[in-house]
């Protein structure tokens, strides 16, 4: 770190931009968000940090936001750093809306968004956004969904499944496992759930699903029915369980859920959510 | 739309901003649809950045404020305009009359342009506050009526939108049979 090259923009002589990869230590630290491609639908799934005992969670904004009527956008980083990112790509939207008389593609507004996201590794006076994004939605009048994803060097590519965020390595491997093609609505939202799952450990009650369907408005996920996903796929998990080991399995009422040590004040301070 | 030549008939001079609130223009050509996609555009993305809608009376606000904006460049808009709306928190219709001067008055019915030598003085007679939809339908075809029967115009017939409280709904106004004088 104390290098002296880590400060400065240019002339590096290993080729790394220290302030891009701070940038992803500030991705791989923030919650977990996960999108899914089914057969004609698209969801994107969030981690959502537990609230405090004081907080007006009501009113606190969510991770998942709408950048027009037919983009979804749900990120991993720096919350602060996303308001902004979200703001710009929001007018954007409007702007090629108001020029063009159509609204954005998913694509051309993914390029957009990685665009801001590469100029800001490469000008004076600022540091680059703290987040990876995953953008979802439908071009006009087309039926097919897509998904795409945004880095903080400016990088984006398009999936049929992907995580960011923390964990995001053990979320992926689990999607690469399970994921296959032309899911209905069901498998695919109860896929996403199940891929939360692996690295959320406060169940339903943290866990956000927006789901997107062409022509249609985004669908947030009402709580009692990703409670709903959750207790059918923890049965299915505990069935599973007892299967493999007759005459033990089932007997405890928790769910055998993998989950994390807890790293106590992490994010704390480094403002992500 | 104003010219020697027609060059459609089925011009659709409204536009809605968010889901209960519409806007219809007349005025110079270019102006009118510019304008008003451009106010389209802002209200649009004032409902992205705060996932609310915004009322009929701060849109009729924000588009005065545009529109005074406009009048004191160096080339202003030359556009009127009609705000319908339904307020989504309490409930209540409003209209707004704005014209290229950057007036705005609320009112109960309003006009733009020559139809309201003819129109106005019917609607002054026979709108009550109280209305029923179907008797502000009825009204609405005496105002039309009296178009067909007076404007020295050739008559290619009327959009008619209804701002209702779940949302904008196209209606079917037919004005092909003749009006004879009364």
């Amino acid at each position: 770190m104390a290098s002296g090259y880590d400060r400065a923009l240019s002339g590096n002589p290993d080729g790394h931009v220290f302030q891009v990869e701070y940038a992803l230590e500030a991705v791989k630290r923030g919650t977990c968000a996960v999108g899914v491609k089914g057969k004609d639908i698209v969801v994107l799934g969030c981690e959502k940090k537990s609230a405090m005992k004081l907080q007006d969670t009501r009113i606190t904004p969510s991770k998942i936001g709408l950048v027009d009527r037919h983009v979804c956008l749900a990120f991993a980083g720096l919350n602060a750093d996303a308001r902004i990112l979200v703001d710009k790509a929001r007018v954007e939207a409007q702007s090629h809306r108001l020029t063009v008389e159509d609204p954005v593609t998913i694509e051309y507004i993914t390029k957009y968004i990685a665009g801001v996201q590469q100029r800001y590794t490469q000008s004076g006076g600022v540091r680059p956004f703290g987040i990876s994004t995953l953008i979802i939605g439908f071009d006009k009048g087309s039926q097919e969904p897509k998904l795409y994803q945004t880095e903080p060097s400016g990088i984006y590519s398009a999936w049929k499944a992907n995580a960011i965020g923390r964990s995001s390595k053990t979320v992926r491997e689990f999607l690469e496992r399970h994921h296959k093609d032309d899911m209905d609505r069901e498998t695919t939202i109860s896929l996403t759930v199940k891929s939360l799952l692996e690295v959320v450990q406060t169940g339903a009650k943290n866990i956000e699903i927006a789901i997107m369907a062409p022509g249609k408005a985004i669908e947030m996920l009402p709580a009692e029915q990703i409670e709903q996903y959750v207790k059918t796929i923890e049965a299915e998990k505990q069935e599973e369980q007892a299967r493999k080991k007759p005459g033990r399995g089932g007997a405890s009422g928790t769910a055998s859920l993998p989950t994390r040590p807890l790293a106590e004040g992490e994010g704390e301070g480094s403002g992500d959510i | 739309m104003r010219g020697a030549t027609i060059l459609k008939t089925s011009d659709d001079k409204t536009r809605q901003l968010n889901k209960h609130t519409l806007l219809a223009f007349s005025g110079e050509a270019g102006d009118t649809i510019q304008f008003a996609e451009f106010i389209q555009a802002n209200i649009a993305l004032y409902t992205m950045r705060n996932e609310t809608d915004l009322g009929p009376s701060a849109v009729a606000s924000f588009i005065r404020g545009e529109l005074a904006r406009s009048l004191r460049s160096r080339k202003p808009y030359n556009v009127n305009l009609l705000l319908g709306g339904m307020d989504p928190i309490t409930k209540q219709p409003s209209l707004y009359w704005l014209d290229y001067l950057a007036s705005s008055a609320k009112l109960p019915y309003a006009a733009h342009g020559y139809a309201q030598y003819y129109c106005l003085s019917i609607l002054d007679k026979h709108h009550h506050p109280d209305i029923s939809f179907e008797q502000g339908m009825k009204i609405l075809r005496m105002c039309t009526d009296e178009l067909q029967r007076r404007l020295p115009i050739d008559f290619k017939g009327m959009t008619v939108k209804v701002i209702k409280k779940d949302g904008i709904v196209d209606m079917e106004y037919d004005t092909s049979k003749q009006v004879l004088a009364a």
